[in-house]
């Protein structure tokens, strides 16, 4: 974690990272700077930034004009009219599909928090015949694709299939093994004899977890939070499966079905597949870092 | 581990005879083994279960009311279906395609946003962003850029008088486009991984190699390339595991088409599902499940042991 913390701020500029530019600026380092920097940045735009303008510019135009898909200003601007339109669709089913993920990734994110933390730390901090097995079984989720049928089958038997609760569960449970993977490696940071004075004083085992343990894994949780979070609600193949019909609508499936329904109305889909867009672009804004430090975990130790 | 710590063994209580409560609290481990319970219960239905259970339900023709035992003839007609089959070997395609140019790119790039560039701090947010935005938005505005028609890329290799392929119309395009732009979504994360790993790296040893007179191209290949290898490996086991199961950007784009040139195992097995055919599906299941142990033992034995070895 040290390692990516290094990367978000290293110092940009002056020292330049690496290699600390001793030698003199020469017109071949002074072209490998700023040529490279430039020719990189143009092709930025070309392949990264202008498929982001387009869906901007589809959702402000009228669906003759979308229907077109050309590169090229809306010849009559209508964002805010398709804004409106896109919320009212099909009965204000984008506001349904928008509150169900958002009671999704929080319910499924906040099990997973605190199921795996629970997880990490005992398998950091107690060593037993049980560590291996459960290391294999951790592994084991990173590694193996869900069975389909069967989960659908399993769900149907506790009566959860296509409720929101058990999608909740399903999501829960696919994002453990990599969150307690984060866990495990991030209370090795913490030092046992927090754990002796508090048991000292009197602490039980939960109030040492609780109260002591947990507050100092904040950092990671936020790590684990932002990165679920992204996953979850991103998440097409679950819902697709385990809650597929209308009644519990979530945005990606809004998303797919609104394609399929209305190929006449591409301005709306575009207006769609930007609204999709904020959730995640808001988060990447306010913690950048975690997500890099979390998608990056593992790339150092071996 | 301290000598302290063997004072709260989890080994001691059973020694110890009863005591009254509030003595034996002090002497319990600290770490009680059924913290393990609430997620080992969620693993143990929602997963463990499922899977072990798929190989009994991939034996048998299946309605999930009812279902006959058939032996084998799951895996007979998957095998001899070249549908089936089709989708059975786009998955090693599309797993091998994808991974490899996420490591060849996103190398490239780590390079370039480690070293003195003009421009990173923006370079690495751009190049990083579409890693975080929904599969299918994505597949959905290329569908529209691609589009063999109006498309705005076809647009442009006309305006050029270039070849205007037909992309995902294209039966024998249709897989690599979708690989592609699987590539333009993922090739961030591969790039930041890289970055760590390129980091870490202790700058005595890119010293010491310059004073020793080496150039850039002997830098990268004898210090970055194998110092890196932990990223590297990273990078393959993370693309390898989310490709060779993932379907949702093939399902936005294409549907698996034109005819079943870009299915995937993941597909077939969505696609016979959706038909009723859930012993099939659940044969397909197991054949991936079988795809992916089959790939990624070797893979990652062959990462570790090369790690190990340095």
């Amino acid at each position: 974690m040290t390692v990516t913390r290094a990367i978000t701020t290293a110092p940009r500029g002056a020292s330049g990272g690496l290699h600390p530019p001793r030698r003199p600026m020469t017109a071949r380092r002074f072209a490998r700077k700023y040529l490279i920097g430039i020719i990189a940045i143009l092709v930025s735009i070309i392949v990264f930034l202008v498929p982001f303008i387009f869906i901007l510019l589809q959702a402000a135009k009228d669906p003759k004009d979308a229907g077109l898909m050309g590169f090229d200003l809306p010849t009559t601007w209508q964002f805010w009219q398709n804004l409106v339109a896109v919320i009212q669709n099909n009965s204000y089913q984008v506001l349904a599909a928008f509150i169900n993920s958002f009671i999704l990734t929080i319910a499924s994110v906040a099990i997973m928090v605190v199921f795996s933390a629970m997880c990490g730390y005992l398998l950091h901090r107690r060593r037993t015949r049980l560590n291996p097995l459960v290391n294999f079984l951790v592994l084991a989720g990173l590694i193996v694709p869900p069975a389909v049928v069967p989960t659908i089958w399993v769900l149907q038997g506790v009566g959860m299939f296509d409720t929101l609760p058990g999608m909740i569960l399903i999501e829960a449970t696919l994002g453990l093994p990599f969150s307690i993977l984060l866990f495990r490696a991030f209370v090795a940071t913490i030092p046992r004899e927090l754990d002796e004075a508090a048991i000292i004083d009197g602490a039980g085992p939960m109030r040492l977890f609780f109260r002591v343990i947990l507050p100092l894994l904040r950092p990671v949780v936020v790590t684990v939070v932002v990165v679920q979070a992204v996953a979850v609600f991103n998440d097409f193949t679950g819902p697709l499966y385990f809650l597929p019909s209308s009644a519990n609508p979530t945005v990606q499936l809004t998303l797919y079905n609104f394609q399929s329904q209305s190929v006449s109305q591409y301005n709306l889909l575009f207006m769609n597949i930007l609204l999709i867009t904020i959730p995640p672009l808001i988060m990447y804004i306010f913690f950048n870092r975690q997500i890099v430090a979390g998608m990056t975990s593992g790339a150092v130790k071996g | 581990m301290t000598t302290a710590s063997v004072t709260i063994d989890p080994a001691a209580p059973t020694r110890t005879p009863r005591r009254s409560k509030s003595d034996r609290r002090g002497i319990r481990s600290p770490y009680p083994s059924w913290f393990y319970i609430p997620a080992g219960v969620l693993y143990l239905i929602f997963f463990a279960i499922p899977t072990f259970s798929s190989f009994y339900f991939a034996l048998t023709r299946w309605t999930l009311f009812s279902q006959t035992f058939i032996g084998f003839g799951n895996f007979v007609q998957f095998f001899q279906t070249p549908a089936l089959t089709q989708g059975f070997v786009n998955t090693f395609i599309y797993g091998f395609v994808t991974s490899a140019a996420k490591v060849v790119i996103g190398l490239a790039l780590a390079l370039l946003l480690t070293g003195a560039t003009f421009g990173r701090g923006y370079l690495r947010a751009v190049v990083f962003f579409p890693v975080l935005v929904s599969t299918v938005g994505v597949g959905l505005t290329f569908k529209a850029l691609l589009n063999p028609f109006h498309g705005v890329v076809n647009q442009v290799l006309g305006f050029f008088h270039l070849p205007q392929p037909g992309w995902y119309t294209d039966p024998h395009l249709a897989l690599l486009t979708v690989a592609g732009v699987d590539i333009w979504k993922g090739v961030g994360i591969a790039t930041l991984i890289f970055m760590a790993g390129i980091v870490a790296i202790p700058s005595e040893y890119f010293e010491a190699a310059r004073v020793d007179g080496a150039g850039s191209w002997n830098v990268f290949r004898n210090i970055t390339l194998p110092l890196a290898r932990p990223a590297m490996a990273t990078v393959i086991i993370l693309s390898l595991i989310g490709r060779l199961r993932s379907f949702d950007l093939i399902w936005a784009m294409t549907n698996g088409g034109p005819g079943f040139s870009s299915d995937v195992i993941a597909s077939v097995i969505y696609k016979q599902y959706q038909a009723g055919f859930f012993g099939l599906s659940t044969a397909g299941n197991v054949i991936l499940f079988l795809v992916v142990t089959a790939i990624m033992l070797p893979v990652q034995w062959f990462l570790n042991r090369r790690e190990a070895e340095l």
